[in-house]
């Protein structure tokens, strides 16, 4: 448990379920602990983030320790261990995307959401992250956005007005 | 137009899907090895042809495979490593997106010859269009008959499954790729053992490169003796150079190894020379872990050859004057970039991906990367430029893993290449936040070679 304060069981779906039972067919009897990165992307497609409480009922139906499921989640950058904007634009900030201007991209970014990296706008739909190479350096700049990593390239200010504005749009 | 082995029909419409890939000739190396060759065959074809491992290291591939232990009773597993996040590569997901098959063909192919009959492609988490384009396209393998029960009546077995990685540079090392496989945090294993003794589930494993693989297919359709022809002396074959940064067209690029560096900046088949009329300033030729060079180093070695597009060439020189192939992550710097910011950039980039592990590498990334930050933003000491020389020695050979030595050596070449632009940023902190140092020491006209190796 890594909150004591309001820490609710929850129940994952059958429809979820179902899909982890299939993932854990693909790794040897015994060694179900190897479906943890495939079902903790199941979850946090489900959910938006990665609760505590989801942890633990990850470790639950893979009979692991519940510490084996926090030191993972916490070990890779891809899980959000809080809530986010329902979409999270992840803007690459390396070294190759920089020589072509993803400093100003996500500078606009700032500007236009009007919230810095890490919070969420009012309106709850939107977050943003500077992120490491997600090579796609030849298409610079870029980002994605989850749960399905959508990619959008060779960014500009107007590209990345336009791709807000229809999301902010679409329902 | 230079030979393809690997993208030759790239542009085919449809090729992601099985049957325009099958109508092409694909899984002609699958019939050819399960049905007239033995395993041992397989692997003595790729020994022959000179294969380098192409994630980085450069490692003979058929060598690899005869290293692997084959104890009764045990399962041994490939492991094909699509985690593909050194800054400035970008071929294995371009590979993936667009003919997937190719990259399934070479699985069958290199799981048939090492005795697996269970294969994992670990592909990095953020890829999952990628990875939902390869699922589909087993699926479509395992319909055809090419995987699943008795592969083509050959009796063989082979289940291919896809694992996504979660987002971390490090699972790119191959014993932290296991271990992230085995579903825990991706910290490198203490070698030996190595992973062809006890790997994934302690069982004998092979984990190689996308690119690896895929070059199989070609070796086995042509023979060992017709992959090594391409390519020059010790690096034989094609490689998928990945082009970023201030160029006219970024992109992959497949070439036969030996192309000149020069042709390949320039050439319109290839890059087509810097964008926005720019000069070049400095390359990173292999991914972001191997030695910058200025501009005069990187088109010609200090012996002034012609550099080449080949392990040895761009090695030559060692680290005083040259670099290395790397991942083939070609990175070009156009005259109005700053070194000092790039190599800040970097360090924040490994400081960011260290595991934690070892206190060189977790303590050195960061030191680095606020003494770097601190004289980008006209804060530095003169002293600050030893300062990182002596982190970056003192991180350098000292570590589980070489993520350490990949920290080290941006920043150790940064400063031997670029020493004066450093120093410049102390000198003049104002004029370093408003302007670039510019590049007439550099490129163009080219410095005197003394002038470069002078500085160490
Ligand atoms: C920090 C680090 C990151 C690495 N990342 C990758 C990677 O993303 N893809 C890759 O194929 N190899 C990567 N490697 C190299 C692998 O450890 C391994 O050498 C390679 O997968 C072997 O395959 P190959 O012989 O086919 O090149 C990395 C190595 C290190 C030290
Ligand atoms: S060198 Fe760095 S990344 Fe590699 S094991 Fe040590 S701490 Fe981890
Ligand atoms: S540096 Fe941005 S995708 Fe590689």
């Amino acid at each position: 448990m890594l909150s004591v304060t309001e820490h609710k069981e929850i129940e994952f779906s059958s429809e979820l379920v179902k899909q982890f039972d299939e993932i854990v067919t693909r790794y040897p009897q015994g060694k179900q602990k190897s479906a943890l990165l495939p079902v903790l992307h199941l979850v946090q497609a489900e959910y938006g983030w990665v609760s505590p409480e989801a942890m633990d009922k990850v470790a639950d139906y893979l009979q692991i320790k519940p510490i084996e499921v926090y030191e993972v989640a916490t070990f890779y950058t891809m899980f959000f261990l809080r809530p986010q904007g329902k979409y999270v634009l992840e803007v690459c900030r390396t070294g190759p995307c920089c020589l072509v201007g993803a400093e100003k991209i996500m500078a606009h970014i700032e500007k236009t959401l009007g919230v810095k990296e890490g919070e969420i706008t009012q309106d709850g739909m939107f977050s943003w992250r500077g992120v490491e190479c997600l090579a796609a350096c030849g298409m610079a700049p870029v980002l994605q956005i989850g749960p399905e990593y959508t990619f959008y390239e060779n960014l500009t200010e107007e590209s990345v007005d336009k791709l807000i504005e229809t999301l902010r749009n679409k329902l | 137009m230079a030979r393809k082995l690997l993208l030759e029909n790239i542009n085919v419409p449809g090729i992601h899907s099985f049957d325009v890939y099958r109508q092409n000739g694909g899984y002609r190396s699958v019939e050819k090895a399960l049905k007239t060759m033995t395993p041992e065959a397989v692997v003595e074809e790729v020994k022959t042809s000179g294969l380098r491992g192409r994630g980085g290291a450069g490692f003979p591939t058929g060598m690899k495979w005869s290293f692997l232990a084959k104890p009764e009773g045990r399962e041994r597993y490939l492991v094909c490593n699509a985690d593909e996040s050194e800054p400035g590569t970008f071929k294995d997901r371009y590979l993936m997106t667009h003919i997937p098959h190719l990259l399934i063909e070479g699985m069958i192919v290199a799981s048939f010859a090492l005795g697996a009959k269970t294969s994992y492609i670990y592909v990095r988490g953020e890829m999952m269009p990628q990875i939902r384009i390869l699922e589909r396209a087993i699926a479509e393998a395992k319909n055809a008959g090419f995987l699943g029960k008795n592969i083509l009546g050959s009796g063989y077995d082979l289940e291919l499954y896809v694992h996504p990685g979660g987002g971390a540079y490090i699972c790119g090392e191959e014993t932290a790729l296991i271990e992230s496989l085995e579903g825990k945090r991706g910290n490198p294993r203490i070698k030996p053992p190595f992973p062809a003794i006890s790997g994934v589930w302690a069982c004998p494993t092979v984990v190689n490169n996308v690119e690896t693989i895929a070059a199989v297919v070609p070796i086995i359709n042509d023979g060992g003796e017709g992959y090594a022809q391409v390519g020059i002396g010790r690096s034989t074959g094609t490689k998928l150079i990945s082009a970023s940064g201030n160029l006219n067209k970024p992109g992959v690029y497949e070439i036969e190894l030996g192309l000149p560096v020069e042709e390949f900046i320039y050439s319109d088949e290839y890059c087509g020379g810097i964008a926005n009329g720019k000069k070049l300033k400095a390359v990173v030729a292999g991914g972001s872990s191997v030695p910058i060079l200025p501009a005069n180093l990187i088109l010609n070695t200090i012996n002034g050859q012609p550099r080449l597009m080949s392990y040895e060439s761009l090695a030559d020189g060692g680290f005083q004057t040259g670099s290395m192939l790397g991942s083939g992550g070609f990175i070009a710097f156009d005259e109005d970039q700053c070194i000092v910011r790039n190599t800040w950039n970097f360090s924040r980039f490994y400081h960011h991906e260290s595991c934690g592990q070892c206190s060189p590498c977790r303590e050195g990334t960061g030191w680095m990367e606020k003494v770097l930050h601190r004289l980008e933003y006209g804060h530095g000491k003169m002293s600050d430029i030893d300062l990182l020389v002596d982190v970056s020695k003192k991180i350098e050979g000292n570590t589980i893993c070489p993520l350490g030595d990949a920290a080290a050596w941006p920043v150790a070449s940064a400063i031997r290449h670029f020493r004066d632009e450093f120093e410049w940023h102390v000198t003049h902190p104002k004029e370093a936040l408003e302007r670039n140092y510019g590049i007439a020491n550099y490129a163009n006209p080219l410095p005197k070679f003394e002038e470069v190796v002078g500085q160490n």
